[in-house]
């Protein structure tokens, strides 16, 4: 890891916490709208210790995995799928290009008409919006595979599946997972605003919602606050992941990102 | 062992493969020289059954080459790309093995085995992009051996090194080969190469190519990197490929015609 660069972000941050505060102090801002950065940190230390907020947190994440698994297991099967045949993703591409662009937001009006079972919600926002960077980074993988790597297994008398496994997954491993830390940002994004939109009993949207209509704007900025550091701690867990299993495949790049 | 009678083989329009015939007997080493694009890999990946030939027949062992065939393997030039990065030199060499349908411990044991024999004995749990070129392609010659293939197909397997590691890749193919007795055909475009590792040496001409020479090499097994290029027979041998790689029309444009 880079110290200097950690460095230097926690500086950026530090100094963007500041200069809210001062704009807070100044007066500039009406703190019943936007209260001071201290405020908000302070409320944010004291969540730590709220058991609501606690098992909202508990409840959203929840949601976030189940959906970020499910995606997994639909998304990447079907990129092998498409991957392995160009014909069908011939076919299916069209559709990919048309449906992707599409605000996932979007389509949560349309599932809270579709689901009467609000987690099923949850999950099918999640899984829609998820799947779409693991599935294009699934079947990018597979065509960038070595066709030279596949002959050579392919003359030792290996048949398809065999290549498939051996040396087309493996070496299409690191762009899925590079795929599935994307869908875990989108995930969050997901969970949080299908609760924000469709309501329900649990989760950090539910806790936002009902700090801002109880007027607790310094709670509702706290929770989002978490709901952000969450996104960037799975991030920078998946990032130290892919650097340790793939470290064959950042040497060869140049350990670019 | 190996027969190929008039192998043809064309891309769309393009005919590189014009009738290519030719032997390896068993044992034999066999060296296919040829211009460059004169559609050496294209016979090599048409033995291999990696590439469907536009005509001809390729009999291996009795057996018309349909399919990639069993018993055969293949070290190519670009070992960067043909070792896996993700696994380190010992599971590279071990990963064939699985169809030999040997145990884990077995495919262990003939891995370092084979890794022994090209002079990686300590090198086993390095991963390639740790090695130098050089020893990526003992890596490769390593996992061709391990798999004890009736024939070895080489595609210019010393084309990507430094020419010390390359005459050291040389002389352990040599080594390694007499004493296993293996059969292997190997392409290259270096003339001198091809005279110093081959019993024979196959001439192709530019493309579409048809075999211009096949000539004994007459050198005997045991070669030396500095006294067998001394040799008069070597000197000799080497202009005359030579010649007949250039085609033939630069001096003595008789000589392709003279040899067949």
């Amino acid at each position: 890891m880079d110290y200097a660069r950690v460095l230097r972000g926690v500086a950026g941050a530090a100094g963007f916490l500041a200069a809210a505060e001062v704009v807070g102090l100044s007066g500039l801002v009406d703190d019943r709208f936007l209260p001071r950065m201290s405020t908000v940190l302070g409320a944010a230390a004291g969540l730590v210790a709220d058991p609501d907020f606690l098992a909202d947190a508990g409840a959203t994440l929840t949601v976030w995995f189940l959906g970020l698994l499910l995606t997994v297991v639909l998304a990447v099967p079907a990129g092998l799928l498409l991957g392995t045949l160009p014909r069908a993703e011939a076919a299916v591409r069209p559709l990919i290009e048309f449906l992707r662009p599409i605000p996932s937001v979007a389509v949560i009006p349309l599932a809270i008409l579709l689901f009467s079972d609000n987690l099923h919600l949850k999950l099918a926002v999640i899984v829609y919006a998820s799947s779409w960077p693991v599935l294009i980074n699934t079947i990018y993988g597979l065509k960038d595979v070595d066709p030279l790597a596949k002959e050579t297994l392919r003359s030792f008398g290996f048949g398809p599946v065999p290549v498939l496994a051996r040396v087309a997954l493996p070496s299409a491993a690191p762009f899925i997972a590079t795929g599935i830390r994307v869908a875990s940002g989108i995930a969050v994004i997901l969970a949080i605003s299908a609760e924000l939109m469709a309501g329900g009993s649990e989760g950090v949207g539910i806790y936002i919602t009902e700090a801002a209509s109880g007027g607790r704007i310094d709670l509702m900025l706290a929770a989002t606050l978490w709901a952000g550091l969450f996104g960037l701690v799975a991030d920078a867990v998946m990032v130290a992941a892919e650097r340790r299993l793939f470290r064959w495949h950042h040497v060869r790049t140049g350990g670019a990102r | 062992m190996l027969t190929i009678t008039d192998l043809v083989h064309s891309y769309g329009p393009h005919r590189v493969l014009g009738g290519v015939s030719l032997s390896v007997a068993e044992g034999e080493l066999v060296s296919v020289v040829g211009p460059s694009g004169c559609g050496k890999s294209t016979l090599l990946r048409s033995v291999a059954g990696l590439l469907k030939p536009s005509g001809g027949r390729i009999m291996l062992a009795g057996r018309p080459v349909e399919r990639t065939p069993d018993d055969l393997a293949i070290v190519f030039q670009d070992y960067s790309r043909s070792l896996f990065p993700w696994m380190s030199a010992a599971n590279n060499v071990a990963l064939p093995l699985r169809r030999k349908g040997l145990d884990r411990r077995r495919r262990r044991e003939a891995a370092m085995s084979a890794l022994d024999q090209v002079g990686l004995a300590d090198a086993g749990a390095k991963y390639p992009w740790e090695m130098s070129g050089g020893m990526q392609q003992r890596v490769s010659i390593a996992r061709a051996l391990a798999y004890r293939p009736s024939l070895l197909l080489m595609d210019e397997p010393f084309g990507s090194v430094d020419a010390q590691t390359r005459e050291d890749l040389e002389d352990l193919v040599l080594n390694v080969c007499a004493h296993h007795g293996m059969t292997i055909l190997l392409i290259t475009h270096d003339i001198d190469e091809s005279v110093y590792v081959g019993d024979r040496v196959v001439v192709l001409t530019r493309s579409p190519a048809v075999v211009a020479a096949d000539l004994e090499t007459r050198l005997g097994r045991s070669r030396d990197q500095i006294a067998t290029r001394q040799l008069d027979a070597f000197v000799r041998l080497r202009a005359e490929v030579g010649r007949l790689v250039r085609g033939g029309h630069t001096t003595e444009p008789t000589s392709v015609l003279e040899k067949q």
